[in-house]
């Protein structure tokens, strides 16, 4: 196996293309543009189609019209942009459609800033169009799972005939780490459903999302929703550090959670008891997975790159069992181990 | 018995919504009839709009998608990039395609997108009850324009078969009318032409059809068809603006 050293972006385009990506359509907007760049360059190479739109709203209904063939596809922008797509990816939920798109995420309200950011978790999770539906989403917190959650989030697209979301932040989009590729197995999914030319041999297949009886639409989405259950089930992942005997659990993901990580160390050795629990899946959240972590818990700890988003879903999760403490920077400010160590030592963290 | 006139076979056998006296009747019966004779069913996704046509969907035999406002033609280019052997056409209405959908319009044309659009141009917001048009003409009455299209407050109609000819990427831009037989013959030559500049990969082909809303117009059918030949003629003059298929011909 190969092993690069390659830039966030760049090692999830490359992953993308591997994964038997065929279509990308994009826009530009800081930090994601190396995905473009990238793609721009080889995937024509590569027997696909790079395409650039006019517009976020543009490129995310390429993105319906191609998957509407039964064509991998995938968009990519960033915060800003992804409010842009709201609405396309709400059609293409409610069209049941696969599709993966990628929000390399920076500072916001508004035009916000470039710097990194995770504030639009709720957006992700809970509001990325209007009416009743989620996306997966997938939270790295490295290069190597930029590349595995991207491969991944295409086959769970299509088993699950649904968006997947990578929510990235501009950090992981623009460091460089060593990464490898892994072997691919190509799963065959027959897409029985796609509108790509009848031939004469069956019914017409229509792409749509809308029902004007009410009953109709509601068990559309009843539908949908079983198969939600099915994902929460199945689909959760996180990581568990040193959380078994941890008095104070932190709970993070994404770059956020290599800062946490690193502050978690700095207590352990000042013999504070702390741990970290990184969701790998923002959407399911890891209801069970959390649980588990903050057992032996008397306070959780939530960190994030913005005024405290995910704190909704750790207290949900576990049912304000024990106090959830928050901590965060906003604005594209990265928090430092030396401030998170100093929330931990003030929250008694220590004896 | 010798049958001398039956529905096309890429109309689906189901009632259609649309009001007496419309003329999308005609106009998906010429497409439809097109897609026979060229023998493209099988090979043609159509893409919708959002508007009184949103559910051509269950019209066409062929396979269909139904896109959000005014991005039919981003939609179609997803279609086509991904399936270039396939034909794509859009059906679209005015305040789909020269409103909300402006943008769009102006780059799929530009890009040579190999699609066809059928642009249903009746001045009007057919399906949500008859607002202002980005086609309404000049001191039209509809419910937002209640005194009258004033061209001072609302600026001006948008003649797009002009506005797309002079792009680079468009193969054909013609307006025509579905008010008498000649007229309606030629519309199915110019829907034709459509597809074949697809099939021989010309660029964009874009047919502008002027139609009638007797419901929102509040008029009979027949006074449509007057007021159509009357007021919209002059206005949106019926004609080709752009045909590249001509100058290789020569």
């Amino acid at each position: 196996m190969e092993r690069s050293l390659m830039k966030g972006n760049e090692a999830l385009a490359e992953a993308a293309l591997r994964a038997g990506c065929k279509c990308f359509f994009g826009y530009p907007i800081t930090p994601q543009t190396e995905i473009s760049a990238y793609l721009a360059k080889k995937m024509a190479k590569a027997g696909g189609l790079f395409l650039q739109a006019e517009s976020e709203v543009a490129a995310i209904n390429m993105v319906l019209g191609a998957s509407g063939t039964g064509t991998r596809v995938m968009t990519s922008s960033s915060s800003p942009g992804i409010s842009l797509k709201s609405e396309g990816i709400s059609y293409i939920a409610g069209s049941d459609l696969p599709c993966v798109i990628i929000n390399v995420q920076r500072g916001g309200p508004g035009l916000g800033g470039i710097q990194p950011s995770q504030a639009d978790y709720w957006q992700a999770t809970k509001g990325l169009g209007h009416g009743d539906f989620h996306v997966i989403v997938y939270a790295p917190a490295s290069v190597q799972e930029m590349v595995d959650m991207v491969i991944n989030a295409f086959d769970k697209a299509d088993e699950y005939r649904m968006p997947a979301m990578i929510l990235a932040d501009g950090l992981l989009g623009q460091m460089m780490e060593p990464v490898t590729f892994p072997e691919i197995k190509q799963k065959n999914s027959e897409k029985t459903w796609a509108a790509d030319g009848h031939k004469n041999k069956r019914k017409h297949n229509i792409i749509n999302s809308l029902y004007l009886q009410p009953d109709v639409l509601e068990n559309s989405v009843v539908e949908r929703y079983k198969r939600y259950d099915t994902i929460q089930e199945n689909e959760t992942d996180a990581e568990n550090y040193l959380c078994e005997d941890a008095d104070i659990v932190l709970c993070a993901f994404g770059a956020t959670a290599r800062v946490a990580k690193s502050a978690v160390n700095q207590a352990r050795e000042k013999g504070i008891k702390a741990g970290l629990f990184r969701p790998k899946t923002l959407w399911p959240f890891p209801v069970n997975e959390i649980n588990e972590a903050v057992k032996n818990a008397k306070t959780v700890l939530t960190v994030e790159m913005s005024m405290g988003q995910m704190i909704d879903d750790v207290k949900l999760a576990i049912n304000c069992s024990k106090p959830v403490e928050f901590f965060g920077r906003t604005g594209g400010i990265i928090p430092t181990p030396t401030e998170i160590l100093a929330e931990i030592e003030k929250l008694g963290g220590a004896k | 018995m010798a049958v001398v006139f039956d529905r096309p076979k890429a109309l689906c056998d189901v009632p259609m919504h649309y009001c007496p006296g419309c003329t999308h009747g005609i106009i998906h019966r010429l497409v439809a009839e097109v897609i026979d004779e060229m023998g493209i069913e099988g090979d043609t996704i159509g893409v919708c709009p959002v508007g009184c046509s949103v559910m051509a969907y269950d019209y066409f035999g062929c396979d269909m998608i139904e896109a959000p406002h005014g991005r039919a033609p981003a939609v179609a280019t997803g279609a086509k990039r991904a399936k270039p052997d396939s034909f794509v056409f859009t059906y679209q209405g005015d305040g789909d395609l020269a409103a909300i959908g402006t943008a769009e319009t102006v780059h799929v044309a530009t890009r040579g997108e190999n699609i066809v659009v059928i642009f249903v141009n009746n001045t009007t917001y057919g399906m949500t009850g008859g607002q202002m048009a980005p086609t309404t003409l000049p001191g039209q009455i509809t419910q937002t324009t209640p005194f009258g299209r004033d061209t001072s407050v609302q600026g001006f109609p948008i003649r797009v078969c002009e506005m797309l000819s002079t792009l680079d990427g468009t193969a054909l831009a013609q307006r025509v009318s579905v008010d008498t037989v000649p007229h309606i013959r030629e519309a199915k030559k110019a829907i034709r032409k459509g597809f074949e500049n697809q099939k021989e990969k010309r660029g964009f082909s874009i047919i502008e059809v002027l139609s009638t809303c007797p419901t929102n117009w509040g008029m009979s059918p027949v006074e449509a068809l007057d007021r159509l030949r009357a007021e919209m003629m002059p206005y949106y003059p019926l004609g080709v603006y752009k045909d590249t298929s001509v100058k290789e011909e020569k």
